[in-house]
């Protein structure tokens, strides 16, 4: 059979099968052509650099090239005891070369966020060692201040020998290598970022659930009243969609504040006492509040048009066989709509837990989340390439979520709007 | 929502405190974005209900704070909005140009990897704007263009361009392709076909994507926070700036100004949404 098909040629002659295969080649290519502008942009300005941020974080080549005859000198050192005088005199050209360079600042801002203390040490070193005299170097330097002759600030610069180096991934889990070079967390008063992730995932799994609580019930109403009256309410849902994230927000802040239409009427109902307004906002109670309205229209969008596609017939159907109203809706249509609700809590967790905005304006100190940290080190710290490693952490979660969305729901039945 | 007359009485309770938790859930949803409203005329400095307004004394009310947004002194929000306006604009344009062909390749039976390359034109919408918008600051700076418009204008053309390809493809897959065939046969060159068959019939959605894209851009700040220097501040900045350092009512005036300008592009994007379904054929 096979081979009475190959016989089969076109009318150039050439066999049809070779014919078909080059129409499938060409037309591939051609749809690849339309897609390329868009996917090579994206790819150099985006996806590259997403990559140059995993680059950054590992990165600790900076320190390397600044200490070179250091670090060789270095490598037979195994820190058991303190350095010996010709890793000193390494350690000193590396330090006046950095000097003439006028560079030392940028060493100790590294050092520093290694081991604490190293900034003013450093300063230090850099009065005194203009008038260090030649040779013995070891005294002279660990003269400068006692921190010098602490085997513990050499083993910090040992650390930074290798060109790349995975401490700032430690760190943003509260981690660090230590001396003996075993992996430790630091002291439980100080582990300020496992509290922030842990928050964030518990923020965004609240928010999530509260949104879909608060969502199923209106979807199922635009689902099943009347035209005329969803498309009236349908404006209630997609007028927050469409209005500005800091108009919404900054109507929170206007409702939540102490003197704010929320609290008056907690005050005129006799819920709290009028000197006693509780405070809503600039805590974890005002990012609840303010995410959940933002986010509730990416939840009800997704339930609203799966419940949409639900056939009334099957509860008329559930009823008449004997089901109460509460049984039918939990055994026929609850079942039904659960591809809308992996739609919308996925989505709506996904962008829970990138929030920024609404933190930082009406979370407060205990109301912010990992991309508020994230943002702190990027402008504040410039410690860029800690910013990095968190966001790349944050990304592996979040590309995991995405990746179960995809296989779930399917990239292309997002819908908007 | 009428209940037939047999129902029975705690059916019906039960249907009432149904109503009533939707209607709650609407106020939730509607009612923050009707306290900009009044407060925005407000006469005094000060953003809460004064014993006047509750008593609609028309004294209590006066448009200082729209003056003060378009003649205040040294008020920044003319150069705010003429820079969000331009920014949005070539952004807009920019996403809708390459979203549209994307699309167009995406939606051909023929295109390999179709499933990794949508994700991938889709992953700026999912990546957390504060990851996208370390990224894009590394590249921009590398570039020479953080602190530019042309900047902005690439980084929201990055963060448009998924809403463009979602609502395109979306308009395409119910797309009948024998009509471009037809054109073909009857002696259209590609490009001929394009503008006059294909494009009339996906313009809805090409313009609800560029909606979309506009909003995007006109709202964004996180992205424009790493990228922006004193003269590409945009409206969402000066907001950002305004709510982190003092409410003041001006922020109201422009807020409701933002509402207004949603509204009408909410309106827009339906009436289009409609005329798509009925292009398509889907009856409702």
């Amino acid at each position: 059979m096979s081979a009475e098909l190959k016989q089969i040629l076109t009318t150039d002659g050439i066999p049809l099968e070779i014919s078909l295969k080059r129409a499938e080649r060409k037309n591939k290519i051609k749809a690849f052509l339309l897609v390329a502008p868009l996917l090579f942009f994206l790819m150099i300005t985006y996806i590259f650099p997403i990559g140059d941020m995993l680059m950054r974080s590992v990165d600790d080549k900076m320190v390397t090239n600044m200490l070179p005859n250091t670090f060789k000198s270095m490598e037979n050192w195994d820190g058991t005891e303190m350095p010996s005088e010709e890793i000193f005199e390494a350690f000193y050209i590396d330090f006046q070369k950095l000097v003439e360079e006028k560079r030392e600042g940028k060493l100790s801002t590294q050092l520093n966020y290694t081991k604490n203390g190293f900034k003013s040490i450093i300063k230090k070193l850099r009065r005194k060692s203009k008038t260090f005299e030649e040779g013995n170097y070891k005294e002279q330097i660990m003269a400068v201040h006692r921190r010098w002759a602490d085997i513990d600030y050499w083993r910090a610069i040992k650390r930074h020998a290798p060109s790349y180096t995975t401490s700032k991934y430690l760190k943003g889990i509260d981690m660090y290598k230590n001396e003996e070079g075993k992996i430790v967390s630091v002291e439980e008063d100080r582990r300020i970022h496992r509290v922030l992730w842990l928050r964030t995932l518990e923020i965004a799994f609240f928010v999530t659930l509260l949104c879909f609580l608060m969502a199923y019930p209106i979807a199922y109403l635009l689902a099943t009243i009347p035209m005329k009256y969803s498309n009236l309410l349908m404006i209630c849902v997609l007028l927050p969609f469409w209005t500005s994230l800091l108009v919404r927000t900054a109507s929170w802040m206007i409702l939540l504040q102490q003197q704010g239409v929320v609290n008056d009427f907690f005050v005129m109902i006799g819920l709290v006492a009028d000197d006693n307004r509780p405070e809503m906002m600039y805590n974890k109670t005002g990012t609840y509040v303010a995410m959940t309205q933002i986010l509730l229209p990416f939840m009800v969008l997704p339930l609203y048009s799966v419940m949409k596609t639900i056939s009334p017939s099957l509860m008329r159907a559930g009823k008449s066989l004997g089901g109460t109203p509460f049984v039918t809706f939990w055994k026929v249509y609850f079942p039904l709509t659960i591809p809308g609700i992996g739609a919308g809590c996925l989505l709506v967790f996904i962008l829970a837990i990138g929030y920024y905005i609404t933190p930082a304006l009406v979370g407060g100190a205990s109301g912010t989340l990992i991309s508020n940290q994230i943002a702190f080190h990027m402008k504040s710290t410039l410690d860029w390439s800690f910013a990095s490693a968190m966001g790349l952490m944050l990304l592996t979660g979040v590309l995991a979520i995405y990746w179960v969305y995809n296989k779930l729901v399917g990239i292309d039945n997002i819908k908007l709007g | 929502m009428a209940l037939p007359k047999y129902t029975q009485l705690h059916y019906r309770i039960w249907h009432y405190f149904y109503i009533f938790i939707c209607s709650c859930v609407f106020i939730f949803l509607i009612a923050p974005l009707f306290v900009i409203f009044p407060l925005s005329f407000n006469a005094e400095e000060f953003l809460v209900f004064s014993e006047g307004m509750k008593n609609l004394d028309p004294d209590a009310f006066s448009l200082r704070w729209y003056k003060d947004m378009i003649y205040g002194t040294k008020n920044p929000w003319g150069l705010a909005a003429k820079n969000s306006f331009i920014i949005a604009i070539f952004a807009t344009l920019g996403s809708v140009l390459l979203g549209t062909v994307a699309a167009l390749g995406l939606s051909s039976r023929h295109m390999p990897f179709k499933g990794f390359i949508m994700a991938t034109l889709i992953s700026p919408m999912i990546v957390p704007l504060i990851i996208s918008g370390v990224a894009i600051f590394f590249f921009m700076a590398k570039a020479g263009l953080a602190a530019s418009h042309t900047g902005i204008i690439l980084a929201h053309i990055i963060l448009g361009t998924p809403f463009v390809v979602i609502t395109v493809t979306a308009t395409l897959s119910g797309f009948d392709h024998s009509v471009t065939r037809a054109a073909s046969s009857l002696g259209s060159n590609p490009v001929n076909t394009f503008m006059k068959i294909t494009l009339p019939l996906i313009l809805p959605g090409v313009i609800s994507g560029g909606l979309f894209a506009f909003v995007t851009s006109f709202d964004e700040v996180v992205v424009v926070l790493f990228l922006a220097g004193l003269d590409n501040t945009t409206i969402p900045i000066q907001m950002w700036t305004g709510l982190r350092e003092q409410l003041s009512p001006t922020i109201l005036a422009v807020a409701t100004c933002l509402i207004i300008l949603s509204t009408l592009i909410l309106v827009t994007a339906e009436l289009l949404r409609r005329r798509s379904e009925r292009l398509r054929g889907i009856n409702r």
